[in-house]
């Protein structure tokens, strides 16, 4: 019905840019569970699929979803779930074990007001905090935050060259009224796209006797699909080099210092954000997503006024850019954190930060995003 | 600051949301400019009075919403009453003739009826009423969109076996329109 | 017939047991308690994946949490450990991905029916082609001795103290009715019958599903007068083995006869099958 990859202009909305992004970047499997209002992914996704010679399937669960893509992973396909609010709490357990797995997975979590059920139509960014925390134990999140439909398409793409590389689950945080918007959207050829493919094993099975064993530099072991004659051993249980179960102090702390450390350390290199006239700014607004959006206007509406502010736009807000905002901070009168929620990017700014300077929330609890009269009037507020 | 915005409400079912995409899909892929088009979700997919906006600019667009709209398209009487609270003074409305009173209107608003469902019944074509309005729409705000732009998204949204109805809708609106403008250009339009 | 237990597999000397190289190296001693059926249906697994001749590259074994969970990580295999109840979710994905594989999933009765119990149905209504062996020992064993969906009335547990008051499933009645193509139940001790059961669901397209009534002494066994072998001995003595039952009419009785049997052999279209449609009606649509 479709090429593989659409390339051309198209008028789109974030979330069949999502869907397209996906397939662009080699997806062939999705696993999901309806749920607004991230549900235009999965028909999209059901209706391409097949044609590229994919599998869709709707699950019972987001339970059901979350896991079968981690066995399609191992089955080597890259694979996908959608969702949003509560069906992004259910997958969160899965989360964990992707983590402890190594299994390459992307997840979209199309945000919306909550708790609970909450808003289903309407946006929230009440998930910043879960889509790092959410699941139990250690771990380390890659967390991409689109703020176009065009965003969308890019970082789906680069969500699964990530999960590829680093072997983790990636997330994909976006939100309702970016995932529903329609706007241009520009795909580019095939040929033009990078993607990264899954490293696999350079020896043959029988000489793979450590398949979980790394070079100290990227600490990222290669990965062999299930039916190549590796005898693949995986668990969700504290693992040695073998795979084999080790239910010990020292097996823990030698595991998850590596799994957590193979994202530390190129914490710097995930980093993405889009800085906007911030180096002699008195205020700096620090948003992700549709808030950054708007916020974009606002930052323009006080200049206008003769006032020096500046914008940080994250497009990656896991791991989180600790050491720009420190620097930030020691340059800036005050950080103005717009978000929806009541209260948790800012913690994170504030973290950063270390007290160096003012950071004030500007919070919605959700339905609609801050608008930029509110988000003007804050900055004007601080720059008193 | 070109910032144009464009609100079109109707009835569940009747085409709002797509008229609303055909108008941005021309906007921004044949226009050279940026557009947004945004729907109301709600959990019903039938009935009750819902509406799509459309933002159109020279420039990015920040806030998506058409929440100050200077252009209304209201296709029925119900969204009329629902939303005639939001309509700003000074703004313009584009009525379906037939299907629509207005009431309680404020100032400065210029109110075009068009009898979008009327011509499109005559087309044997109901559901080409919101094809109808864009024409009209076209002839009438020819600097947000020209009608060689609609007419090329219009052949690449629509099925392929509805097309001919609906350029025929459209180039039915186009002229209405153009009447009107004539008209204007004579005598003052309706206001409120 | 050898059971495979810790004991046999220490004892066996130099010449090892016939299934060590089907097993990972060093990974015996497994942590099942003396006594317990799960060692013997992995044995009956095995041999049934031998005997059936299954080119061991495409051999997937799937597992979920307890003490059955531990099967696959014990076989050289593509074998996955996977979370709480969710080995037929995983499995599924597996299979979808690579269908070419043998995906097998060897889980307990809490993993499957409790937790996963709602996988479990809807693996069955969509005959998504998976083998699954479930091993019912009655209770939560690795956790304990807990009370779960398949607890006879009255046992006593560490979480039903003055005996259970919740009525257990009929597991092989549940799947029937969710429509898989092949499903039976068997003692842990029958390894015989058990083994060409599973050989002849290998042979199956769609979703089957064995459930197999295991001992457990140290959990279950012990709280309830049946120690050490007089649990085995009652479910060998209680059993009856009725090819063709009606699973409606097999729920396992306080008293009398606990029926075994082959229950259903049919063919229903299977997941993959109907993908492939789909697929082949897509391609003829684009050409």
């Amino acid at each position: 019905m479709y090429d593989r990859v659409l390339s051309g202009i198209h008028f789109m909305s974030g979330n069949i840019a999502c869907a397209e992004g996906a397939i662009a970047a080699g997806c062939r499997f999705f696993a999901g569970y309806p749920i607004t209002p991230s549900s235009e992914i999965a028909e999209r996704l059901a209706a391409r699929l097949p044609a590229v010679g994919g599998t869709f399937i709707q699950m019972e669960d987001e339970l059901a979803s979350s896991i079968a893509i981690a066995g399609a992973s191992w089955g080597g396909l890259k694979s996908m779930t959608a969702t949003s609010g509560p069906g992004f709490s259910l997958m969160q357990e899965h989360i964990g074990y992707a983590f402890m797995t190594e299994t390459p997975v992307v997840l979209v979590d199309i945000q919306r007001g909550g708790p609970s059920t909450g808003l289903p139509t309407l946006v929230g960014q009440g998930d910043m905090m879960q889509a790092r925390w959410g699941s139990h134990g250690d771990y380390e999140m890659i967390a991409l935050c689109p703020a176009s439909p065009q965003e969308l398409f890019d970082f789906t793409l680069r969500a699964f060259n990530l999960a590829e590389r680093f072997r983790t689950p990636v997330l994909v945080m976006s939100d309702e009224v970016v995932g529903h918007m329609v706007e241009r959207v520009e795909i580019p050829t095939a040929e033009a796209l990078e993607i990264v493919e899954r490293h696999q094993p350079p020896s043959p099975p029988e000489e793979l006797t450590l398949p979980y064993h790394t070079d100290e530099v990227n600490r990222i072991p290669p990965m062999a699909p299930a039916g190549e004659g590796y005898r693949v051993n995986m668990t969700g249980l504290t693992h040695d080099e073998r795979g084999y179960p080790t239910m010990n102090a020292e097996g823990q702390d030698r595991l998850v210092r590596r799994l957590v450390g193979k994202i530390r350390q190129h914490a710097d290199e995930l980093e993405l954000c889009v800085e906007d006239g911030i180096e002699d700014a008195d205020v700096v607004v620090i948003a992700y997503g549709i808030t950054a959006r708007v916020s974009q206007g606002a930052v323009r509406r006080a200049r206008e006024a003769g006032l020096k502010v500046g914008l940080l736009r994250l497009q990656v807000a896991w791991p989180f850019p600790d050491a720009r905002i420190a620097r930030l901070a020691e340059s800036a009168r005050a950080l103005l954190v717009p978000e929806i929620n009541l209260g948790q990017l800012v913690r994170e700014v504030e973290r950063a930060a270390h007290g160096a300077t003012r950071v004030v929330a500007v919070s919605h609890a959700g339905g609609h995003y801050p608008a930029a009269d509110t988000i003007l009037a804050a900055i004007e507020e601080v720059n008193k | 600051m070109t910032r144009t915005e464009i609100r079109l409400a109707g009835f569940g079912g009747q085409g709002i949301g797509r008229a609303g995409y055909i108008l941005g899909k021309a906007i921004a892929l044949h226009e050279g400019r940026e557009a947004v088009f945004t729907q109301e979700y709600g959990p019903e997919s039938r009935g009750g009075a819902s509406s799509s906006s459309v933002v159109a600019s020279d420039e990015p667009i920040d806030e998506p919403f058409a929440e100050h709209p200077d252009i209304w398209v209201v296709m029925v009487q119900a969204a009329f009453d629902k939303y005639v609270s939001r309509i700003k003074p000074g703004s313009r409305l584009l009525i379906d003739a037939d299907l629509v009173e207005t009431h309680d209107l404020p100032e400065r608003v210029e109110v075009l009826a068009i009898p979008c469902m009327r011509f499109a019944e005559a087309l044997s074509a109901k559901i080409a009423a919101n094809v109808v309005m864009l024409g009209c729409l076209v002839a009438v705000t020819e600097a947000v969109v020209s009608a060689e732009s609609l007419r090329e998204s219009i052949r690449t949204s629509l099925p392929p076996r509805t097309l001919q109805k609906n350029l025929e809708a459209f180039e039915r609106g186009l002229a209405f329109g153009l009447e009107l403008r004539e008209g204007a250009d004579n005598e003052p339009v309706r206001t409120a | 017939m050898t059971v495979l237990t810790s004991q046999a597999a220490m004892t066996a000397g130099d010449a090892g047991h016939p299934l060590d190289p089907e097993l990972r190296e060093g990974r015996i001693p497994h942590i099942w308690c003396p006594g317990c059926g799960i060692g013997s249906v992995m044995q009956a697994f095995l041999e049934a994946v031998d005997t059936f001749q299954l080119e061991r590259n495409r051999l997937a074994v799937v597992s979920g949490i307890g003490c059955t969970g531990r099967v696959a990580g014990y076989l050289k295999a593509d074998s996955f450990h996977t979370t709480h109840g969710r080995p037929i979710p995983f499995a599924t994905g597996l299979k979808l991905a690579r269908p070419e594989l043998h995906v097998n999933v060897l889980s307990g009765d809490g993993d499957l029916a409790a937790i996963g119990g709602n996988h479990l149905i809807h693996a069955a209504r969509r005959n998504i082609d998976l083998n699954v062996v479930c091993i019912n020992n009655f209770n939560y064993g690795m956790t304990g001795g807990q009370v779960g969906p398949t607890t006879p009335l009255g046992a006593k547990t560490t979480t039903s103290p003055f005996g259970c008051h919740e009525h257990p499933f009929n597991l092989v009645d549940l799947v029937a009715s969710c429509g898989a193509v092949y499903v039976a139940r068997w003692l842990s001790m029958d390894v015989r019958r058990l083994r060409r059961s599973i050989e002849e669901s290998f042979s199956k397209t769609g979703f089957t599903f064995i459930e197999v009534l295991a001992p457990c002494p140290v959990n279950f066994g012990r709280r309830n007068q049946l120690d050490e072998a007089a649990q085995g001995r009652m479910l060998v003595e209680r059993s009856e083995i009725r090819n063709g039952a009606d699973t409606r009419e097999v729920a396992i009785p306080d008293e009398g006869p606990i029926v075994c049997g082959k229950f259903v052999d049919h063919e229903r279209p299977s997941y993959l099958q109907l993908l492939e449609g789909l697929r082949a009606r897509l391609q003829e649509h684009s050409t």
